[in-house]
This record gives C-alpha cells, structure tokens and sequence, in this order.
C-alpha cells in the first residue's frame, strides 16, 4: 500500500466515525440535556447552566414531583388500557381482512383493496374536520371506547404486513385441512393466525408504538382529565408551571420510558416492521 | 295445506344450511364476517367524514349549527384570506428540510452499509427521536431552544458568542428553520434505517468484485447502490413533499399552536375549526388541500416516469458492467484453484 493509499483509507475511517458520533451526539443531545436537567435540585437548576452534570444522580425528587403533579398514575392506566385493546383489536381484524384478501378471490376484492390504498392519501388531521362531527355526534367524546374504536379504524400498513406474510405461506396449507375436513375459520385461526406470529409481533410494536404517542386525536377526545393518556398528561405542564423545566424534563423522561424499553428489546422487528410497510405502501 | 308449508319451511332451511355447508357458502360467509369490521371502520371513519367534509365547505356553520348555505363563499374565502393560503408558503421551508433530511439519510445509510464497528448503537441513537411522542418533542425543543439553554451553550463551546445569536423561537427572520429542523431530527434515523434496509437486499458479493477491480467506494455508491435503491429514495421524496404541504406537529406542539408566524396551513386550519368554529371554512381548506396534494402527486409520478424512462436504459449499461465485474471475478477464483 502506497502512502497516498493509506492517508486516504485512514481519511475515510475517520469520516466514517466522525460523521457516526457526530449525528448520534446530534441526534441524543436534546433528549440528553432533558435528563439532566430532570436530575437536578429546583436551587440547581435555578444557579447552574443547564449543561452542567448534576451534582446527584440519584435525586428522583423531580420525577415523583413531576409524575404526581401530571397525575401519570392514571395516564398510565389509560394509556395501558387504550393500547392494549387497540393493538389486539387491529392484529385481529386486520389478519382477518388480509386472510380474506389473499386466499380468496371474490366480486369487490380490488374495489376493498383501493378503498384501503385511497384511505392513506387522506392525511388524518384535514379529516378531523368532519371526524370531530361525527364523534360529537354519536357521543363517542370523552369515553375511552370511542377513542378507541376511532383509533383502531383504518391501519393500512398492518394490512398490507400480514397480506405480504400471507403471500408467503403456501395456499396447499388451506387445502390439505379442507379436505380433512377443517372450516375456514379452524383453518385461519388453528393453522395460519399461529403461523403469522413473526408478523403479528412486527405489526403489534409497530401500532402500539404509535397509539403510545398520538396525541392529536387524544387532545380532542379524551379532554377530561381523568381520561388523559400519557401524552396528554405532560399538557399539565403548560401554563403557570411552564418554566420549571427541571420537573417538566422528568415529566418528559418519564414518558418515554415505555418507547425506549419497547424500543431496545425489539430493535430489529421495529426496522424490519418499517421497510417492509414502506416498502409495499 | 299446513304440512306443505312446513314442507317447504324445511326445505327451505334444508337448502339454506346445505348452501352453508358447501364450499362457496362457507367461502361466502368467511368473506362477510372477517371483512364487515373493517369495512365498517373504515366507512364510517374514512370516507363518510370525507363525504361529510364535502358538504360542510359549502355551509356557513360550526359544529352543533348550521347557518346558511354560501355555495363557494368559503373556497374564495380561503384563496382570499390573508392568512389561509399564504401559510402554504410555509410548506418552502419543509420541503427544503425534507430534502436535506433524505441526503443526510442516504448519505449515512452508505456508510452503514460498508460496515462500521458498534453500527447497532449507532443507528439506534439516531432512529430514537422517531419514538418520542410529539409532545414531549415540544417541550423538549422549547428547552433546547431556550435562550441560553441547551443549543446556545453548545453553540458557545465552538466559539459563538451569545450576543450575536438570535432567539431561535422569536425571531421571524429564523424560527422556521429552528422548527425544520426538529422535523428533519425526528425523521432522519428513520428515513436511514429505510435505506439501509433496501441497500442490504444488494449481493454483497457485487461490493467484493467492484473492490477487488479498484472501483472506489463513490464508484461503488453510484453504479451498485443507488440503482437498487432508486425506488424507496423516489417514494421517499414523494411522501416527503407532500408531507411538507402538511406539515402540522413542529408549530402546533412546539410554538403552542404556530405563534410568531409559524402556523402552517394545517395549524391554521385547526385553530380556525376549533378556536373560531368555522367549521365550513375549515373543511373547503382541507379539500383545497387534498387538491393540491392530488395534483402534486400525480405530478410527481409523472414526472418521475419520465426520469425512469431515462434511467432504466443507464441501468442496462450497469447491469452490463456488473456482469462483466462479475464474470472478472470468477475467472480470477477460476485461475486460482
């Protein structure tokens, strides 16, 4: 290797890890200043720049402070409640229609097919116009179940998942147990739902991910307080408190806990969730 | 009388249930009942809000009440308005971050995808921000944004005087771009980890025979990578323009609803349906909206087939100099053994 090979091969490595640690530090330096800043004492915070490390990091009086104040307790709850319904209630009925769309071809199979791919052109908050309306008007406002049902509505992306997984299993399955005698439905629910589990899983981090953090349709409809979801719960912070940033920074942090502990178990379904939906959608 | 009636009754349901019994019934009533939730939903939640939407933009009325029917009062209205339309001028800004988003996106993807040392870490860092719920970014930005907080005192450690920095929320002359970018952080690790995902559906074994013909690594990026990934860069870039004319969280979270001139369209047409309860003026924004996006769709697809058109036979010549790459490499592993 010549001397101008080497300058170059090391040039690149260094291009390599700086532009790495460069966009990992831009990319963490604002949740980072969050966390220490909600480590500090309200006289720290008061005297000390805000990048100066706490002098504790075992002062967790900002986070009881802050999860009391926001009443997250009962965020919590219904957050736990409305993803956990949601996320089993869209699994459920989107294998379903994706089961229906791929095994069996019948009169309105393209037409539901483009009424689904037409939907997602539709941006959601230019509806919410007329959504509002309708939830105003059937008294779906200010019950959990009516967010609920709203936000299980359409979820194309978990569609078109378990429609590309659906692809993938052999149709000679379906057939073997109908001539042993087995109904469509044992068939999906015995033998194929089992199967779709890799999918099932993907779809299920993917949409409880994103339940966890709406917060647009929340603010509308669950505006009572004791119905407040996590998200919804730092909205307590505005106002009077809105520059006490110690405690509103523990408040922040500890809303994202959930994402990031879901997040680092299930890496590599959530980046495979993600192309696969772009890459179909 | 009566028996031939019963008669009838069960051969009636004689035929009813052998009909459920065979295999188009069965087929027929599977069909119905998984497909009637989802269609149901998507009914009632998509497309009669959509027909709803409609109808409203062409009332003067707010939610509970109608006032009177205006015909397009409400579609001149918003063309006419100050400060209806001219916040689409807004979107510039957001489109300009989304491109400047998707080049950092590709451009940190290639790297990825020649292999670095705790790459895992790396990207989980980077996807993160696409996790955090939007209003925990807003009060993060407010902080970060603070005057003398967190980007100023970074900003001083590189030599910046805080004298000569401008109030990132207050000032008009900068505060759409701070917002931008909060967009492009939220957004960045996530259009990369798309990317790397397509580049990983490239044979590595393309990377090992460009290497050992002394093709260099923009050589490599230009003639192996980018045509794999041609597809998901173009629907990136037609998602993210027409997300720009959308934009709607760094404003309404971050700025508490788009003060100081920050309101995008779909800020404004918010405050317009719930703080003035215009519901009709509202919904003619949101169709005029729809518009345009419709329209620069196509366009785009349009456009972009005319390019395809162009690329497809530069594809061929690669494709060609790939073979030849390859038939090189074979031949030298031929020779060896």
């Amino acid at each position: 290797m010549t001397a101008v090979e080497k300058v170059k091969k090391y040039l690149w490595i260094f291009i390599k890890y700086f532009s790495m640690v460069f966009f990992s530090f831009v990319a963490l330096l604002p949740v980072v200043s969050c966390i220490i800043t909600a480590f500090k004492t309200e006289e720290e915070y008061q005297t000390t720049n805000v990048m100066t490390l706490p002098k504790s990091w075992l002062n967790f009086e900002n986070f009881s402070g802050a999860f009391q104040t926001a009443g997250m307790g009962r965020a919590f709850i219904n957050s736990a409640i409305v993803v956990v319904v949601v996320v089993v209630g869209s699994v459920m009925v989107g294998s379903m229609l994706a089961y229906v769309l791929n095994r069996f071809k019948f009169r309105g199979n393209g037409l539901i097919r483009n009424l689904f791919l037409f939907a997602t052109l539709l941006p959601g908050i230019a509806m919410q116009v007329a959504t509002y309306q309708l939830m105003y008007s059937i008294g779906f406002i200010n019950h959990l179940y009516g967010y609920i049902i709203l936000m299980m509505g359409t979820d194309v992306i978990s569609i078109y998942v378990f429609i590309q997984f659906f692809e993938n299993i052999s149709i000679s399955l379906d057939e073997s147990a109908y001539m042993d005698g087995a109904s469509y439905f044992t068939i999906f629910f015995k033998i194929l739902f089992p199967l779709l589990k890799p999918a099932i899983v993907t779809c299920m981090i993917l949409k409880g991910v994103g339940v966890y953090n709406e917060y647009y349709s929340a603010m509308l409809y669950l505006s009572d307080k004791k119905l407040q979801t996590v998200a919804m719960s730092l909205y307590t912070f505005t106002g009077p408190l809105g520059s006490q940033y110690n405690l509103i920074c523990a408040g922040v942090i500890i809303s994202l806990l959930p994402a990031l502990i879901i997040f680092i178990a299930f890496q590599n379904q959530i980046y495979s969730g993600l192309t696969a939906g772009a890459v179909k959608g | 009388m009566a028996a031939t009636t019963a008669a009838k009754d069960s051969g009636k349901s004689f035929n009813l249930k052998k009909w459920a019994r065979s295999r188009s019934g069965q087929q027929a009533i599977i069909i119905v009942t998984f497909s009637l939730i989802p269609l149901l939903l998507l009914l009632v939640f998509t497309y009669y809000p959509f027909v709803e939407m409609f109808k409203f933009s062409f009332y003067d009325r707010d939610y509970i009440k109608v006032r009177s029917f205006v015909g397009l009062q409400n579609y001149v209205d918003v063309f006419k308005r100050d400060d209806c339309f001219r916040a689409l001028w807004l979107s510039l800004y957001y489109m300009g971050g989304a491109i400047v988003q998707l080049a950092l996106a590709l451009y940190l993807a290639t790297i990825f995808s020649f292999g670095v040392k705790g790459g895992n870490f790396f990207k989980g860092c980077m996807f993160f921000p696409y996790l955090i719920n939007g209003i925990a970014i807003g009060f993060i930005f407010k902080f970060f944004y603070t005057r003398g907080f967190v980007f100023d005192t970074v900003l001083q450690w590189i030599g910046f005087d805080l004298e000569n920095l401008p109030y990132w929320l207050r000032d008009t002359r900068i505060n759409n771009v701070s917002l931008v970018g909060t967009s492009v952080w939220k957004y960045f690790g996530q259009n990369m980890v798309l990317f790397i995902g397509a580049m990983m559906s490239v044979d590595s074994s393309l990377y090992e025979a460009a290497d050992l013909d002394g093709a260099n690594k923009w050589q490599q990026f230009k003639y192996i990578m980018l045509p794999s990934i041609k597809t998901i860069v173009m629907l990136n870039l037609i998602m993210s323009i027409t997300g720009s004319l959308s934009a709607f969280e760094p404003p309404f979270v971050i700025m508490s609803g788009g003060a100081n001139g920050t309101a995008t369209y779909f800020v404004k047409m918010h405050e317009i349906a719930h703080t003035s309860r215009k519901v009709g003026l509202a919904s003619a924004m949101a169709i005029v909206l729809l518009l345009i996006i419709f329209a620069a769709t196509i366009l785009q697809q349009l456009f972009f087939k005319y390019v395809f058109r162009n690329a497809e036979d530069e594809d061929k010549s690669a494709a060609a100099k790939r073979e030849k790459k390859l038939a090189k490499l074979r031949a030298k592993e031929g020779g060896r053994s």
